[in-house]
């Protein structure tokens, strides 16, 4: 292979990234350097086994994720913005929209969620860490090696360009011979590894680990959230794994799973592909679900409303996520009966969630309702959402989807569907459990003023598209002539478009001021809340609660706080915490060496990557390590200096 | 660390006992795994484009040796188990090694069908159906091949050290895992192999 | 309040849409099957608009009713496990709409799958279009005639149009018409359609397939029937055969313009059904019943390889 096809060229914006790239990493590493943080950043963070700390660095790659997916969709929105435009040619368009699907949904949504599940399912169920505090942090690096190996494709060997649901034959080595699909069969195939082994450890955690007192249906609705989730991450993720496998072996080693000659099956892909994808969107859904009843719930200043049917609707809903797929292909031609039978389990989904609705609606009925930040984007959530959820419920109707399969009425659909449900639930999560992590809140005003921003551009960016939908502009056109009439609509979702940018400008101006500015919150509870997490210090001590709680209702702070409880019950005993380990992080790395060796097919550094990885999972299993104890007089000292006294 | 002496020594410690749910529950993904390659292999089973379909390529011979193998392994894995609870770490030892053996026996056997297969023209890259059927069993294979791995780092750990909290633990969690293999085994011998010979 | 200013628009939006039908594309049918389908889409957003409705006013009263600001300071909210009425109620009411909806939605998708009301008694016109890289090609193999990027059509006559793919996955898709369909490379799948005004309609691939998936149009012309014959002699007199290097000439081309000719290439590149399917095996009906044992999702895969099998042994 010559150098010119190896790095991707001819493109100036490409240029400009990689430059920016190259300076960027200079700059990390001079600075690292400078400062003399390479130990700190080692002990602290790379080799980390914290809950917290990992659902940190989950949530930072997250926010560079949204950022790469962002400017992905600028460009696109820049693209379409007036008639046969020419910032980007067709190609360029193509790996864009592809990866900015990819990048959305697989390395920003999952893991802003997961970031968000490790920094406060075991705060919120009483617990000092996960189950497998090691494993968690090897699902973390296996999940940023896999984002990374995605991320290289633009600049090494060219991205993706078959669509995120990456179709075939077009996504086969005949129809798209460069390297970029290799790319999307490797880094999903890493990450998702990753994913899956989260959703063990947290079945796990939320099973066995909840605090004293605090059976099932006691567990705060977060956590049931979190608890579906998993099982369906379960049940969806070795579906992905599979399909990524098969495409491998198609496009590195010549098999003919979905391939046009000697007996392949085209459709195969795309039944496997949404067996696993149509679950995932309510793996990135369910949690925002948790997250939007714990903020209705605080900041109504009443409990939620109709919990047991919030339980059951969720297990109804991921149910049903497993017998929906063959909704996302009604127009393949398997007829009628089928595609009628797949509109009602589809159609039947609205009700759950109809329920979940009324039930937020109603936790809000006689309370006293705060408008905090969080709170805006969990209100903002139910009329937006709603308009997802319903123009869901006309796109399941087969007859009339085959007018609007593949068309912008879709794409507005589900940005709908996943911006209000998932972008906002982070966000607003972000917002409410950022003072635990941080010891301090970010401010109100910014806060709210990127909200506005950001909720009127949304619906600025995507209502057009539905209207465009509906006249005939299918998704993943890269450009349009001017007769279409598809201008003016086009224009105006692209100005909303740049205002979401601003709106998302504003709010990382808003953890910047606040990182400066804010006041301390030395109460633990800034919000005045209802859980578990609250009732422990903020920033949590490493070992979360220095006693183990004592639980016997649902909102079991909010009683304590209203004096009917005692949280903590006995004295200061030594407490058992696992050893950081490099071994996570030297893991993940090796694992990204395989996929780049394997993406380009060179087939001895990948052997040898693979060796090395074995060897690291023996050196795993000789290993003994028990961990340590903190003693009590440590933990003495540390409750005292957080509660504010000199020690 | 809190120990419960009631229950055997594989689950006594707290992380012990998470350690098996987690196991169970990978099994649980692993399942689907195998699910969804039996589906893709009976979605393609058929088309065999211009390549042999199943009844002119398998033979009855080497698939009853692996079946006998890999079942009597099942057994052999049962009685580590049973040693480990009477706390015979000698016949433990010895039945381990066993296991691993015939472990080692069925990949030679399916490694030498593999050789026989891609001698008479089927291989991956032949037609659909053949590439769903090495993808199928190349999978049981590669799991029995980490297996064999896992387990021969095993054996060396209980020999060092003998049955404790850890190797107990990890002892029983290969135990499921073998068991597991073996049941994948039974589906690959009657859906694939009598199946496709009928 | 801003908050409800937006809601406005959001409602003004969805009366601009009720008003504004037919200068939307997919709202202004030109046949029966899209007339099927643009009443179904206007009858279920109707529905929605009300659920739309009861949501949102149920969600101002709440905002503004109950919050902290209006409260006296002492006010406590009370506890509330939920009310069992009121959840029956919630459940049941959308029961009830999605039971509709099923119903409107089983009856209009068996009607845009056969031929429209109406028009049964009549001989379809078959017409084969079949995608290849960036373009279309239409045969009718009884006239003899193929077309490339253009097709024609007689009104009030049913065409059944037969669809593959000579590449990656594509989607037939003429919106005055009727609804989409997939083409795809190993089997053919049917659309039927009629016009039932002439006119120039604008047809399109809607399924992304590639570098040049954005210019993939063709136009449907609707013609009566004695226009419709007309033409037909008249290409017979004008144009010329499709030889095979010919139509491999076409085949490899990224784009072409419109193109006309004497013969079809069915004659010597058939379409991927009967004998020709991507199967390449017998009856496939006694196999398919035997999948029925194991696991869940392959159980669903059977759904897909019997409607394989249906449209292929045809």
């Amino acid at each position: 292979m010559k150098w010119d096809e190896f790095f991707v060229t001819g493109e100036p914006m490409i240029y400009g990234a990689m430059v920016s790239i190259v300076v960027a990493t200079l700059a990390i590493l001079i600075g690292l350097t400078y400062f003399k943080k390479w130990g700190y950043l080692w002990r602290e963070w790379l080799t980390t086994v914290d809950h917290k700390r990992i659902g940190i660095m989950y949530i930072i790659s997250a926010l560079l994720m949204l950022f790469r997916g962002g400017v992905d969709g600028l460009l696109m929105r820049g693209q379409l913005a007036k008639p046969e435009n020419g910032l980007l040619d067709a190609q360029h368009y193509n790996e864009i929209f592809t990866t900015h699907g990819v990048v959305m949904i697989l390395f920003m949504a999952m893991p802003f969620v997961i970031g968000l599940m490790n920094v406060v399912i075991p705060l919120q169920i009483g617990a000092r860490d996960v189950a497998f505090p090691r494993l968690n942090a090897v699902s973390f690096w296996l999940f940023f090696a896999g984002a990374m190996l995605f991320n290289i494709s633009f600049v090494i060997g060219g991205s993706p360009d078959a669509g995120w649901t990456a179709y075939f034959p077009l996504a086969s080595i005949e129809f798209s011979p460069t390297v970029g699909n290799n790319y999307y069969s490797l880094s999903l195939q890493i990450a998702g590894i990753g994913t899956l082994m989260t959703g063990i450890n947290f079945i796990v955690t939320i099973l066995k680990m909840r605090a004293k007192g605090m059976t099932l249906m006691k567990m705060p609705m977060f956590t049931w959230s979190v608890l579906i989730t998993c099982v369906i991450i379960l049940f969806a993720f070795p579906v992905l794994t599979v399909a990524l496998a098969l495409m491998m072996f198609d496009r590195l080693f010549g098999s003919q799973f979905f391939t046009m000659a000697n007996g392949g099956m085209d459709m195969l892909w795309a039944n496997l592909f949404w067996v696993w994808g149509h679950p995932e969107v309510y793996i990135v859904i369910l949690p925002a679900f948790g997250i939007y009843s714990e903020i209705i719930s605080t900041f109504s200043r009443k409990n939620l409303y109709g919990y047991k049917s919030m339980v059951w609707s969720m297990i109804v809903i991921s149910l049903l996520s497993f017998v929906v797929w063959a909704h996302h292909f009604y127009t393949m031609g398997h007829g009628a009966m089928v595609n009628g039978v797949f509109s009602i389990t589809t159609m039947a989904i609205a009700v759950p969630t109809g329920v979940k609705i009324f039930n937020w609606l109603f936790t809000m009925h006689k309370g006293k309702i705060e408008f905090t930040t969080p709170m805006l984007y969990a209100l903002a959530f139910i009329p937006i959402f709603t308009i997802g959820g319903v123009t869901g419920v006309m796109l399941a109707m087969a007859s009339a989807d085959y007018q609007y399969h593949n068309t912008m009425f879709l794409v507005a659909h589900f940005h709908y569907v996943l911006i209000p449900g998932t972008v906002f639930a982070v966000i607003a999560g972000f917002y409410y459990w950022f003072p635990k992590l941080f010891g301090f809140r970010l401010n109100e005003r910014q806060g709210k003023l990127a909200f506005w921003t950001i909720a009127i551009s949304f619906n600025v960016t995507f209502l057009p598209l539905f209207f465009l939908g509906l006249n005939g502009m299918t998704r993943r056109m890269y450009t349009y002539s001017e007769s279409t009439g598809y201008g003016p609509l086009n224009l105006i979702a692209s100005i909303g478009a740049v205002g979401l940018a601003i709106g998302f400008i504003i709010l990382v101006y808003n953890i910047y001021w606040s990182f400066r500015y804010a006041p301390r919150d030395t109460t633990g509870d800034p919000w005045n809340a209802r859980t578990l997490e609250w009732s422990t210090h903020s920033p949590v001590p490493e070992y979360n609660f220095a006693i183990e709680p004592t639980v016997t209702g649902l909102d079991p702070f909010w009683e304590a706080k209203k004096g009917g409880h005692q949280l903590y019950q006995g004295k200061f005993e030594e407490i058992h915490m696992p050893n950081n380990s490099g071994q996570p992080v030297i893991l993940a790395i090796l694992f990204f060496f395989w996929g780049f060796f394997m993406v380009f097919s060179w087939w001895t550094p990948a052997i040898i990557s693979g060796i090395a990885i074995l060897i690291m999972l023996a050196v795993r299993s000789f290993e003994r390590d028990h961990g340590r104890h903190i003693p009590v007089k440590e933990i003495q000292e540390t409750e005292s200096r957080l509660r504010g006294e000199q020690v | 660390m809190k120990l419960d002496n009631t229950l055997p020594l594989e689950y006594r410690s707290e992380e012990n006992s998470n350690r098996i749910l987690g196991f169970w529950l990978f099994l649980g993904a692993e399942i689907v795994l195998f699910s969804t390659l039996f589906a893709v292999y009976f979605a393609l089973w058929n088309r065999t484009g211009n390549g042999p379909g199943g009844h002119e390529i398998f033979e009855i011979g080497p698939v009853l040796i692996e079946t006998f193998v890999l079942l009597t392994s099942s057994f052999t894995i049962g009685l580590v188990i049973n040693s480990m609870r009477l706390g015979l770490k000698k016949p433990a030892l010895i039945f381990f090694g066993i296991t691993l053996v015939l472990g080692l026996v069925f990949l030679g056997v399916e490694i030498m069908e593999f050789v026989t297969y891609v001698h008479e023209g089927a291989t991956l890259q032949t037609s659909a159906f053949l590439s769903s059927l090495f993808v199928l069993l190349g999978t049981h294979g590669a799991h029995v091949t980490l297996g064999l791995l896992w387990g021969g780092g095993l054996l060396l750990q209980i020999k060092k050290e003998g049955f404790t909290l850890d190797t107990s633990n990890k002892t029983f969690i290969f135990s499921l895992y073998w068991h597991f293999l073996d049941v994948v085994w039974i589906f690959i011998f009657s859906f694939v192999y009598l199946k496709g010979m009928m | 309040m801003k908050r409800k200013g937006f809601l406005l628009a959001v409602f003004s939006a969805l009366v601009v849409l009720l008003s504004g039908c037919s200068s939307l594309t997919v709202l202004n049918p030109k046949g029966p099957v899209a007339k099927t389908q643009s009443n179904v889409i206007i009858f279920s957003i109707i529905v929605m608009a009300l659920v739309l409705l009861v949501v949102y006013v149920l969600y101002i009263y709440m905002l503004t009713k109950y919050r902290a600001s209006k409260a006296a300071p002492d006010y406590e909210p009370p506890h509330e496990e939920g009310s069992k009425w009121l959840e029956i109620t919630w459940i049941a009411i959308p029961v009830i709409i999605v039971a509709v909806l099923s119903v409107v939605t089983v009856r209009s998708t068996y009607a845009v799958e056969t031929v429209p009301a109406g028009y049964e008694d009549q001989k379809p016109l078959v017409i084969y279009a079949a995608s290849s890289n960036w373009k279309w090609h239409f045969s009718y193999p009884e006239e003899g005639i193929e077309t490339v990027n253009y097709v024609n059509i007689p009104v009030n006559r049913p065409i059944e149009f037969r669809l593959y793919s000579y590449g990656p996955i594509t989607s037939f898709w003429v919106p005055q018409l009727g609804g989409q369909k997939y083409a795809m490379s190993d089997m053919v799948t049917k659309l039927n359609l009629v016009a039932e005004h002439p006119g120039s309609f604008m047809g399109k691939n809607s399924n992304f397939s590639g570098e040049g998936f954005a210019h993939m149009e063709f136009e449907v012309y609707a013609t009566s029937a004695k226009e419709f014959e007309e033409w037909i002699d008249e290409v017979k007199t004008t144009a010329s055969d499709l030889t095979e290097e010919k139509f491999q000439s076409l085949l490899d081309a990224d784009h072409v313009g419109r193109e006309t000719f004497t013969s079809t290439h069915l004659e010597f590149s058939p379409a991927p059904e009967g004998e020709h399917a991507g199967h390449n095996h017998g009856g496939s009906d006694e196999e398919s019943t035997e999948m029925d044992h194991s696991e869940m999702d392959h159980s669903e895969m059977d759904h897909s390889e019997m409607e394989h099998s249906e449209h292929t042994h045809e």
